[in-house]
């Protein structure tokens, strides 16, 4: 009797440590939120945080619009490669994945997410800096398309797996070609989830920093062309956050504080509709 | 008559299908991920080459980094990618094993799964905003209530001793285990469910108690998974760079303590590549980062193949 109870109660205890530590791993996303807030509202609630460019230090009425406009432009091309290639691929491992080749396929994409991403910067430093002699937006977008390529494979593949195989012979049946199966019938279905996942890997590109270190390079000044060097928001929270003077430094808080919200909204929105379309896929 | 049966029989298959143009399409774009894999590879390779003649298998063991006698040694970034990478394991493994446990357990979600939900954020967060954090909250906190106790009290015990700095291999260690916590539970959780129901169910029939069936038949049996779990984490660990470049101080030499100063493999690629000058520099910056991609792509290969036996185990 006795025995049964000092079994029952290290059982409970296990698992109160175990709810401890989960706590314990929880903690540090607590403290990195409240202070990349707390630190960072201070830049964001200044209007001209969001309309001016970066200015040296001592310089009142610096902001971070060209870091910004540098962020999305590099980001959308990287986009306008990576997502198509990367949605066919995953169309291909998810209607023809069965083959030796798929199993190449996989392996590579899922080799590749934990590819370094500075060796990712310097396979783009050398591919594109080096034969035009200057640091451009383009060479940053190649490197964050490679980055981004992976995430789209595997995100695509396990959507379009979610769509019931009726849907598919029911389109075969009525005599449609694979490819108009494929693209008008199964794609739309899995949109949802196939967005959801190209929206994780624009989020994940728009966080790197080290991929545009030495291809984005950086720039002061606002530009629109990405044939120059350009600036993004992690670079200027890794540049200015280790320049001794206080006013940069509260620019890469206010920087950091724009990166975590478009992650946070991105993540967690793309979650919920996730577990729509698994719901919506069930009931099928 | 035995015409026409055989004529009935024939399979409807050896009607010649028209080629399937649109596999071939979708199979050749899905060459690019591999194509790039081999391509970054390549390159690397390339563009090390002078480094590569010059030092030779020196480059591994050479502790020199000296940009005026444009003599180069990977040593002491080789030293500091182990040290912080091991010790942030050390951190993260028996947290997020536990962390895994608990979302694997079957049954409601309800708070397991908010605290889901919040490791996956962990996940999702920049590490640009890891490193600025760490700089400016952590590595003062740590040096104030956790470096400067241990080297005041067990200063004697060899690589503890020394005079604490905030930037140190510790405190790169600390925001690596943060980092490589999310990996670790979530692909732990999953090896942990695809351990048989039965083998559960089966225990609990005979009276365990749910740590006894924890304890003594899940982790046993998902212990191949965990593992590559745990080395897909180190992968993660070894290829992290501007959280680490912003906390580890920076100094490419070997240090005697911790709470020293040190320096990685993608710390120096990021903090000097685009100053460099000269092809002997470049080059062997370039092969930094060769070693460290090859390095990180064999870790993640036998991650793989651990996780994806232990996983076919399990369904078996």
């Amino acid at each position: 009797m006795r025995r049964n109870l000092w079994r029952r109660f290290s059982s409970s205890f296990a698992m109160g440590v175990m709810y401890a530590l989960t706590v314990v791993a929880l903690i540090p996303l607590g403290l990195v939120l409240w202070f990349t807030v707390s630190k960072g509202l201070p830049s964001v609630s200044n209007l001209e945080f969001f309309l001016n460019s970066q200015r040296p230090s001592g310089i009142p009425g610096g902001g971070v619009a060209n870091a910004i406009a540098g962020t999305a432009i590099i980001v959308a091309l990287a986009s306008l490669v990576a997502i198509p290639v990367g949605v066919l691929s995953g169309i291909y491992l998810a209607e023809y994945g069965a083959g030796r080749w798929a199993n190449w396929v996989r392996l590579a994409s899922d080799v590749l997410v934990g590819a370094p991403s500075i060796a990712i910067g310097l396979f783009a430093y050398a591919l594109v800096v080096v034969p035009q002699h200057h640091f451009s937006g383009t060479s940053a977008s190649v490197a964050l398309a490679i980055v981004m390529l992976p995430v789209v494979i595997r995100t695509t593949e396990s959507a379009v797996g979610l769509i019931p195989n009726g849907l598919r012979e029911s389109g075969l049946a009525l005599g449609l070609p694979r490819w108009r199966v494929s693209l008008q019938l199964i794609l739309p279905a899995a949109a949802p989830g196939v967005i959801t996942g190209a929206l994780l890997a624009v989020a994940r590109a728009a966080g790197e920093t080290a991929p545009v270190l030495f291809t984005a390079f950086g720039n002061q000044i606002f530009t629109l062309d990405p044939t120059h060097a350009m600036t993004t928001l992690p670079l200027v929270v890794f540049r200015d956050a280790l320049t001794p003077y206080k006013d940069l430094q509260q620019e890469a808080w206010g920087a950091a504080l724009l990166l975590v919200v478009m992650v946070l909204v991105i993540n967690l929105g793309s979650r919920w509709v996730l577990r729509r379309q698994i719901r919506l896929a069930r009931q099928l | 008559m035995a015409a026409a049966v055989d004529n009935l029989t024939r399979p409807v298959a050896s009607i010649p299908k028209p080629p399937d143009r649109y596999r071939t399409f979708t199979a050749v774009v899905s060459w690019a991920a591999p194509a790039a894999l081999i391509l970054i590879v390549a390159v690397l390779f390339q563009q090390a080459w002078p480094s590569v003649t010059r030092f030779g298998p020196g480059f591994i063991v050479g502790q020199d980094w000296n940009q005026v006698t444009n003599n180069f040694g990977a040593l002491p970034f080789i030293f500091g990618t182990v040290v912080t990478s091991a010790f942030a394991l050390l951190i993260a493994i028996p947290v997020g094993v536990a962390v895994a446990v608990l979302l694997a357990e079957p049954g409601a979600q309800g708070l397991r799964g908010v605290l889901g939900t919040g490791i996956e954020l962990l996940a999702a967060i920049p590490s640009v905003v890891y490193g600025i954090w760490a700089l400016y909250v952590l590595a003062p906190w740590t040096l104030v209530h956790i470096e400067t106790p241990i080297t005041d009290h067990l200063g004697a015990v060899p690589f503890l001793g020394g005079v604490p700095r905030q930037t140190s291999l510790f405190t790169a260690s600390l925001v690596l285990a943060v980092m490589i916590l999310p990996t670790l539970s979530a692909v732990s959780r999953d090896v942990i469910r695809a351990v048989p129901r039965g083998l559960r169910e089966s225990t609990v029939a005979l009276g365990a108690t749910w740590w006894e069936t924890v304890w003594h038949v899940i982790l046993p049996a998902a212990r191949a998974g965990i593992f590559g779990a745990t080395v897909l984490a180190l992968g993660r660990a070894l290829a992290e760079t501007v959280a680490v470049a912003m906390v580890i101080g920076n100094r490419p030499e070997i240090p005697h303590s911790i709470f020293s100063p040190g320096y990685t493999l993608a710390a120096v690629i990021a903090n000097e590549f685009a100053e460099a000058t000269g092809d002997v520099y470049q080059g062997a910056l370039v092969e930094i980062g060769l070693v460290l991609i090859l390095v990180t792509l064999t870790v993640n290969l036998l991650a793989l193949l651990l996780v994806h036996s232990a996983r076919a185990r399990a369904a078996i």
